[in-house]
């Protein structure tokens, strides 16, 4: 499980990317990707529009699955179990299971908030009312809003504010105890505000939880991320740690887009 | 070219007289358009009640047909045609609402399902008289309903399923991938996804798709007398556990089985009597039956209106 790319003072993997393509239909859209995912530490994927990062993250939880044509190459392994999480011989639901999500623009079901954190307790099979209740506070707590909402868990979840709506998809996402949380862009659609919490929420979790997030921010990515991923045209130009990549990072590509000279 | 701003500042504003002249020209054009189409149904409504009025009072609701016009009424009619409007909304939605979701979250996308869709499309317009036929042989003979409600029921759920399947598969179209993602995301499988959230949120479309379909059914009059529905009918269909004629009781399901008639068939039945005072049962049995309609829709806009209102993403 050890591999030659984690040196001694590397912590440990939670996720492998191993020679992974990706296609849709007949287009390449991710090229020979290696890349590993240190357990316990938020990875930063950044990179212009188009890149194929959000393609890369979405790969995690098999949701190209969805949608017909996708084809995946190579691996990418999940520790500590080293499953090969794109084999077709490993169904998309168990993958789900193992890692959450969270979406661009906040998804809340038009349920009531107590329904939306529920949800995934409930498709695990969960009826023990105590049970829902605990992990349901426990989940809202995780991610910051239990204070705001423990009043009206009843009310439509679609009535909260936009900041509140991400977070509480986030406790969504907690509720069934992921292993590998993935954030796609998760504050594109927030104000600075709503912001600044969802960022002190990442850097709060990634205690209990490794975390991947796709960002178009790279001041975001400084903040937030142990490790940065720069993505160009489908191909991963260079990985390091965040404070590496954005003081000397190595490759004149990584440098010209954190400069602002593209992207 | 140096224009006096008063002449600039006059040119823009003639531009905009034009303009707001055409505006208003073309939304009186709609205003008549839209006026025509109501006030040719308002005629042929008031006209009804007006011929009818004679009618309306509770004896016609109860009375059975006659051959006193006075006397006659439209009790089997109305409870022909709500229960046969039951058998039809019993098995179309089921089926329709199924037909749909599969089509829409499961069939793979290929050249038989292209086909299905296709072939859907022009089950929609098939005359319904064609129906009816189709209906006579299999439900009337080969299944050996006879000439009941079940048969009825069944031969316009056929008429109106191509209606239940789109309304449903359009109103699934319209739920945003977001959601079905977010379901997805936490590890739900396609059927916990519909059941948890695309039939839930697909209901207020469907719904309108149904009482759409009921409202066009209810009014069918050619394949119901193709399967051979009587024009005179003295009795109703026996109620669940009653007593019957013979003393014995009569079963859960046995009013399915009974001969029956139906609002439109009356209506017919009675402009085609020679005797002109049945031309007033006519009119207040076409009132009724438009009003029975007109019921139904107002129940859809409000079951929509009810059923959307926590729905938004």
């Amino acid at each position: 499980m050890q591999t030659a790319s984690a040196t001694t003072a590397a912590p440990a993997l939670k996720a492998e990317a191993r020679d992974f393509n990706f296609f849709y239909g007949d287009v390449q859209a991710l090229k020979k990707i290696n890349m590993p995912i240190h357990d316990k530490k938020v990875t930063a994927l950044i990179g212009p529009s188009g890149c194929g990062k959000s393609t890369y993250l979405r790969s995690f939880n098999r949701m190209h699955d969805l949608y017909p044509g996708n084809r995946y190459e190579g691996e990418i392994r999940f520790y500590p179990d080293n499953t090969n999480l794109l084999s077709p011989d490993v169904d998309p639901i168990e993958v789900r299971m193992r890692v959450g999500m969270v979406f661009q623009k906040p998804n809340p079901f038009p349920k009531s908030i107590f329904e939306n954190v529920a949800y995934g307790l409930r498709v695990r099979g969960e009826k023990n009312r105590r049970a829902l209740d605990d992990k349901v506070e426990a989940a809202l707590k995780g991610a910051a809003i239990w204070d705001e909402v423990k009043d009206r868990l009843q009310d439509l979840a679609t009535n909260l504010s936009g900041g509140q709506q991400q977070r509480l998809c986030i406790a969504r996402a907690l509720a069934t105890d992921p292993e590998l949380l993935l954030f796609d862009e998760p504050t594109s659609a927030l104000d600075p505000i709503a912001t600044g919490a969802i960022e002190e929420l990442v850097h709060e979790l990634k205690q209990r939880v490794t975390i991947l997030i796709v960002t178009h921010n790279m001041q975001q990515a400084a903040r937030v991320s142990d490790y940065t991923a720069y993505m160009y045209l489908g191909e991963m130009i260079e990985f390091g740690k965040t404070d590496d990549i954005f003081i000397k990072p190595q490759d004149k590509r990584t440098e010209d887009y954190i400069t602002g000279r593209m992207g | 070219m140096q224009a006096n701003p008063n002449d600039k500042q006059a040119q823009i504003r003639a531009l905009i007289a034009r303009g707001k002249l055409k505006d208003a020209l073309f939304a009186a054009l709609g205003i008549i358009c839209l006026g025509i189409g109501l006030v040719v149904i308002f005629a042929l409504v008031a006209d009804m009640a007006v011929k009818g009025a004679a009618r309306f009072n509770l004896d016609f609701f109860l009375n059975f047909a006659s051959r006193r016009a006075t006397q006659a009424g439209i009790l089997s009619a109305w409870v022909g045609s709500l229960l046969v409007m039951l058998v039809t909304a019993l098995t179309a939605v089921p089926l329709g609402v199924a037909a749909g979701l599969y089509l829409e979250e499961y069939a793979k996308r290929n050249w038989i399902t292209e086909v299905i869709e296709i072939n859907i499309t022009n089950l929609a317009a098939v005359p319904s008289i064609v129906y009816g036929l189709l209906a006579l042989g299999i439900f009337v003979y080969t299944f050996g309903f006879g000439q009941s409600i079940l048969s009825a029921g069944l031969t316009l759920a056929l008429l109106i399923l191509p209606i239940v399947i789109v309304s449903t598969r359009e109103a699934i179209r319209s739920i945003p991938a977001m959601i079905r993602e977010g379901s997805m995301a936490v590890g739900a499988t396609r059927w916990q996804t519909c059941r948890y959230h695309i039939i839930p949120y697909a209901m207020p479309g469907i719904l309108t798709g149904v009482i759409i379909g009921l409202a066009r059914a209810i009014g069918e009059t050619a394949p119901i007398i193709t399967i051979g529905a009587l024009t005179f009918i003295a009795f109703l269909p026996p109620v669940p556990f009653s007593e019957l004629a013979d003393g014995t009781r009569a079963g859960l399901f046995d009013w399915v089985m009974s001969p029956f008639t139906v609002m439109p068939i009356q209506i017919f039945n009675w402009t085609s009597r020679p005797d002109p005072a049945f031309e007033v049962n006519a009119a207040a049995a076409g009132f009724v039956l438009m009003a029975m309609v007109l019921t139904m829709n107002a129940i859809a806009i409000w079951l929509r209106y009810r059923l959307r209102k926590n729905i938004k993403w």
